[in-house]
């Protein structure tokens, strides 16, 4: 017999080797992430798919599933301190749902309306960051960017060019772009490349595109996040078209 | 209004020895968009000596969208206004054509955005004349202040106010169908919009759009007949004489969404004709006031002193030579001939003008929906980047004015807004004068004749910032001060309407 786990009492068989998250993601559970995307390395920073393993917290997609685990996911604990992560994440930058592009299709905003927050709480840092319009086809908006490493990722295991990297540390940590000058522009970023199409936010989008997908067609507008899933997949399936 | 010597209503704006005067404050306006403050400054004998409209709000949008991606301008632009942001969508939209290097739309592109415009003016007027006007109309300007307000319209006329209501909301769910929310949608892209309409989308705005046209008809039998009920003390109430300004088709025809700019001086002359509304710059200019945020706009050709000029329906039915729907057309050729002799001044012909254009803004969206163009596949064009980009349209209030610059990566790096109650701030401000004027003459001073200030300045529809939609529920304070800063008197309005000292 296969091993098995429970995630809020429903059995999820896995195979060896198989995170929490693969294996929920596999049956079709939903949990909360924003820095999972299973064509990488596990990272474990956003915190937002911590849930209970056998009474421990413990992040979904570095955890491995264990046999006769008892997994705790949506309960009324562990979403509450996830409204408190994302509530943290909107005030940290400059996320300004009503004018983004990428409202209604951004995995941010998708999981805050699954995790029920509907508004900010806390005060907003405001920081002052400047967008990076150098590329031709390709444009970074830093005021947007949460810091999940999806780009950096692409772009050294996939991409094989090291494009982004983070620099700072705690509240200082930034992404940052590997030129001479800084810019995108500069770099050997390519709008073809994967690093392009895996940011789960607006930080990294086409250039001239914007608001191209009506209002009531995009990704999140008719169904939950927990249904269609991460946005990075419907991007990497609209390329492949 | 009684009979007396003429003031001389110039001299109104500043008075010489304003330290010792009584100061009214008007604090906020009510059942205007947004917020504003009239203060009036009184000698010891209840005379006026100065009046002013002062906007007391600071919006800072040309500033923060600096550095902002160009495709993002008609979404952010149009979050300025939550009456009329659809104005600001479409003129940010036109601009960023220009920027993206396309002077054409698809048949399917321009109509989708002129449906959607005719929408938005629609539910716009629709909204200012029932709710925020007719009181004022239909129960007197100085009537019970309790019960003059869109509360008291539903006790009294319920079909009247039900109209109101559902006129407003047949024009927002055109914006609806076309921008995908009634409010704050997306729909302009440069070169285009991102949908057409779906038929069944067509056919659910066709099957009311009959009832619309009617109820447009009999809205503007009635804001005519409330004006022709007191025609000479509404002919003279807050009457200014300025030039008027708008945007006209090539042709001579009112037209709301693309045009050439035509300005016309009081006696008929054009002051300005086929201009294309792209070098505005060379024709208006704008003049600061330290006692105001809100610029003084003025045609160059005439001056700052007399160059003030007048925007929105009333200006546009002066400028236009004809209306190319009939309905409207009739009721324009009525409308005109009240001055057969030059433009019609009176302000509060506003509202009339507004309903011909409410009423024109019906036929218009009848035979859109008519044109299988709607439905088309076409919908965006393409072509070779450019360094600025001005769009024009005619909004609910006036000639809208957004003017971008980019740099080479697509920024914007300038901003000039010029928003259609700009326009009419010297007008306002006159009208206010010339209330104050009429009315503050020694006698006392009563609730009716702060209200007839008001109703001045809501003749113009003013959107005084944007967001904020009060529906006459704004509490209102009125002090008098002595001329040593001492209060004399204090009435409070209460947000249910009601006064206390």
């Amino acid at each position: 017999m296969n091993p098995s786990f429970k995630i809020d009492g429903v059995t999820v068989p896995f195979e060896a080797g198989q995170s929490i998250m693969e294996a929920a993601l596999a049956a079709k559970i939903y949990i909360p992430h924003l820095c999972h995307n299973p064509e990488f390395h596990p990272h474990g920073s956003c915190r937002l798919c911590c849930v209970t393993a056998d009474g421990r917290s413990v992040a979904a997609c570095t955890t491995p599933a264990l046999d006769g685990m008892e997994v705790a996911n949506e309960t009324h604990e562990i979403t509450t301190q996830r409204r408190l992560l994302l509530k943290l994440l909107f005030v940290e930058g400059n996320h300004v749902c009503p004018a983004c592009e990428k409202s209604g299709a951004c995995q941010l905003q998708a999981v805050a309306y699954h995790c029920g927050m509907l508004a900010p709480e806390f005060v907003h840092f405001y920081p002052r960051r400047a967008v990076d319009a150098s590329h031709p086809e390709t444009i970074i908006d830093f005021n947007r960017c949460i810091l999940c490493e999806l780009c950096v990722r692409a772009s050294r295991e996939y991409d094989k060019k090291g494009v982004f990297s983070i620099g700072g540390r705690g509240i200082q940590a930034h992404l940052m772009i590997n030129s001479a000058s800084g810019k995108l522009g500069d770099s050997h970023f390519s709008a073809a490349d994967k690093a392009a199409r895996v940011c789960p936010v607006g930080a990294i989008l086409p250039k001239h595109r914007g608001y191209e997908v009506p209002i009531g067609k995009r990704l999140y507008d008719q169904e939950s996040i927990s249904q269609v899933g991460d946005v990075a997949a419907h991007q990497e399936r609209d390329h492949g078209e | 209004m009684t009979e007396q010597d003429p003031i001389d209503i110039s001299r109104l704006e500043t008075a010489e020895h304003p330290q010792t005067l009584r100061r009214i404050a008007i604090e906020p306006l009510s059942r205007v968009e947004g917020h504003g403050k009239v203060t009036l400054l009184l000698d010891d004998d209840n005379r006026i000596r100065q009046a002013r409209l002062h906007i007391v709000e600071f919006r800072g949008f040309e500033k923060f969208i600096q550095g902002r991606p160009y495709w993002e301008l008609p979404v952010l632009v149009q979050r300025l206004c939550g009456i009329c942001p659809v104005s600001h969508h479409l003129a940010a939209g036109k601009a960023i054509d220009q920027l993206a290097g396309v002077d054409r739309l698809t048949p399917t592109a321009e109509k989708v955005r002129r449906l959607m415009h005719y929408g938005q003016i629609l539910q716009s007027h629709a909204l200012h004349f029932f709710h925020l006007a007719s009181p004022d109309l239909l129960f007197g300007f100085d009537s019970d202040v309790s019960r003059r307000n869109v509360v008291g319209l539903i006790e009294r006329h319920p079909d009247l106010a039900r109209q109101g209501v559902l006129l407003r909301k047949f024009g927002q769910e055109v914006i609806r169908v076309t921008a995908g929310k009634r409010i704050h949608g997306t729909c302009a892209i440069p070169g285009g919009v991102n949908k057409s309409l779906e038929r069944s989308e067509r056919d659910y705005l066709q099957q009311d759009i009959g009832q619309m046209i009617a109820w447009g008809e009999a809205a503007l039998a009635l804001a005519r007949n409330l004006f022709l009920a007191a025609r000479e003390q509404h002919r003279r109430f807050a009457r200014i004489d300025t030039p008027m300004l708008s945007l006209c088709r090539t042709d001579g025809a009112l037209e709301l969404y693309h045009g050439e700019l035509r300005a016309v001086a009081p006696d008929g002359a054009k002051l300005l004709e086929r201009i294309d509304p792209r070098d505005y710059h060379r024709h208006i200019r704008e003049q600061v006031k330290s006692w105001s945020y809100m610029k003084f706009p003025y045609l160059q050709q005439l001056g700052p002193e007399v160059g003030a000029y007048r925007v929105g329906p009333l200006a546009r039915l002066n400028t236009c030579d004809f209306i190319d729907t009939p309905l409207a057309e009739l009721a324009r050729i009525e409308f005109r001939a009240l001055e057969p002799g030059g433009l019609v001044q009176s302000t509060l012909a506003y509202h009339w003008a507004r309903m011909i254009e409410l009423l024109h803004c019906a036929e218009k969206i009848e035979q859109l929906l008519a044109d299988p163009d709607l439905l088309g596949g076409e919908l965006r064009q393409t072509g070779e980047m450019r360094p600025r980009g001005i769009g024009v349209i005619e909004a609910p209030r006036g000639t809208l004015i957004h003017d971008y610059e980019i740099n080479p990566d697509g920024l914007v790096t300038r901003a000039n807004l010029i928003v259609s109650t700009t326009h009419n701030n010297r007008a306002m401000n006159e009208s206010v004068r010339t209330v104050a004027a009429d009315l503050f003459d020694g006698r006392e001073i009563s609730e009716g004749m702060l209200n007839s200030i008001e109703v001045a300045v809501r003749a113009y529809d003013p959107c005084l910032s944007c967001a904020t939609h009060a529906l006459g529920k704004m509490p209102l304070v009125i002090e008098l001060q002595a001329p040593d800063g001492h209060i004399v008197d204090r009435l409070i309005k209460d947000t249910r309407g009601e006064l206390s000292r």
